[in-house]
């Protein structure tokens, strides 16, 4: 079962390194929105300080959205998905390998790429290290909960705007945690209290969102 | 002791469901008529002046059991979804269906109504309070789920769809909620509650009951009145439709 899960990273990983424009683009989006703030704010350092974390984290789910609408779509038009919704292999091991993938391609550039548009925004060494904490514990949970909406929209016109409307309101928590587990830091508050509740959603969307999601390919898919 | 009183399957098919909600829209109707007008009169002519808020406070009477239906009828809305997704029935999918138009409607009366008691009694037309914002958040996911029924044109398909985002969503409601209200009270402290609890008098208790009952009945009658537009819609190829008496004027 480990093997199928394997198997289906690591394809899903193969392929997303030939195509690295897609891996880029989702990455400069994110550069471009977090960037874009101060300019229509202005530059007052103060401000920019105070909207960091909250920018940084909407960025990354925005982002992480208009990644979703590839997860699924073109193993759905080649074929691929009805092969693996026939395969032997539970469904849930290998929508956990195709989220594990995604993340890996396009989720965790995000995280790394943080800490740099952090220093933008002048937040202190300790606050970036939690910003990447925090964004290390929750965007996989983001392309956890949004491979629900990708795997319901497959197939359907205006999928990538429909998939946001889904699944933006179910990624709220993690937003709130994920931002505010930065700015208890700043603020001194401690964030240990808010990344054990990100750590917590991470968990429980392990545990369930592969379950939605293999129910809804098998609807999508039908 | 296998003879059941009454079959309830038997209503699971649109046919049998779509003569007895026609019987029943009628009588939920009048209920609806009934009890939304006693209780409009008395929250207006029979509940007495809140002593802090003055009249102001009467457009209680319809905010709350408005922002309780908005609740209820997604829980309601869910556990249709579950049913249609572990029976197969047809019906199922479409009372939830019938039911999401009147769930937003009620989160957006309880918005648009909080939005007018707010601005007198706390000079804001919209703060960021728990409640109201995970009432924003519920409004959103009845319009995903809406919007999700309306792309897919595949009616099998947009049912189980739909079915599973709603099961989704109740599974998640909770946790929105929470995280929303320890995030209310991070930022703002102990700003505005609307939490009252038992310092509200009988008559006015009394009052708010006879409104949500109303609205409970008005729920009924309007989602059974769509679910048979649903069905006509959707066994419009059928012959029993053809031969319903009301498809024989033309």
């Amino acid at each position: 079962m480990f093997d199928a899960f394997l198997a289906v990273m690591v394809r899903d990983l193969v392929l997303a390194m030939r195509r690295k424009t897609d891996v880029f683009s989702t990455l400069f989006f994110f550069v471009i929105v977090v960037s874009l703030f101060p300019l229509g704010i202005g530059p007052e350092m103060n401000t920019l300080r105070l909207i960091a974390p909250g920018v940084v984290w909407v960025a990354a789910l925005l982002a992480s959205m208009l990644a979703l609408e590839r997860l699924f779509a073109a193993d759905y038009d080649d074929g691929t998905l009805e092969q693996m919704l026939l395969a032997p292999q539970p469904l849930f091991i290998l929508v956990l390998g195709k989220v594990a993938a995604h993340w890996l391609a396009t989720g965790l550039p995000l995280v790394l790429m943080a800490p740099l548009l952090g220093l933008q925004y002048d937040l202190s060494a300790d606050a970036l290290r939690i910003l990447l904490y925090s964004l290390l514990l929750g965007t996989p949970a983001l392309s956890l909960i949004g491979a629900i909406g990708a795997a319901l929209t497959i197939g359907l016109r205006g999928g990538g705007v429909l998939v946001s409307l889904l699944v933006l309101p179910l990624c709220i928590p993690i937003l709130i945690f994920g931002a505010g587990a930065v700015e208890a830091n700043v603020s001194g508050l401690g964030e240990q209290g808010h990344i054990f509740m990100l750590g917590a959603l991470l968990v429980l969307s392990l545990l369930l969102a592969p379950l939605a999601t293999a129910a809804a390919l098998r609807v999508s898919a039908e | 002791m296998s003879s059941r009183l009454i079959n309830w399957f038997k209503f699971s098919s649109p046919p049998a469901f779509y003569d007895l909600a026609g019987r029943m829209v009628p009588w939920f109707t009048v209920i609806a008529v009934v009890l939304i007008g006693v209780g409009l009169y008395m929250s207006f002519f029979v509940a007495p002046t809140d002593y802090k808020q003055g009249e102001g406070y009467r457009i209680i009477f319809v905010h709350v059991p408005a922002a309780w239906m908005s609740m209820f009828i997604y829980v309601i809305m869910a556990l249709w979804s579950g049913i249609g997704l572990v029976f197969n029935t047809r019906l199922s999918a479409m009372m939830a269906q019938a039911l999401a138009p009147t769930g937003a409607m009620f989160t957006f009366l309880a918005l648009w109504t909080g939005a007018f008691w707010g601005k007198p009694m706390w000079g804001a037309w919209w703060v960021w309070d728990a409640r109201l914002t995970s009432e924003l958040i519920l409004l959103f996911l009845y319009i995903g789920f809406i919007a999700l029924q309306g792309a897919i044109d595949d009616k099998r398909r947009a049912d189980r769809a739909g079915a599973i985002l709603a099961l989704v969503g109740v599974v998640n409601i909770p946790i929105i909620y929470y995280s929303v209200k320890w995030w209310n009270t991070l930022h703002q402290g102990a700003s505005v509650s609307i939490s009252k609890g038992s310092s509200m008098g009988e008559v006015m208790l009394i009052t708010m009951l006879i409104m949500a009952l109303g609205f409970w009945a008005y729920s009924i009658a309007v989602a059974l009145m769509r679910v048979r537009s649903i069905i006509l819609e959707r066994d419009r190829d059928t012959t029993w439709v053809s031969q319903l008496p009301e498809m024989q004027v033309r």
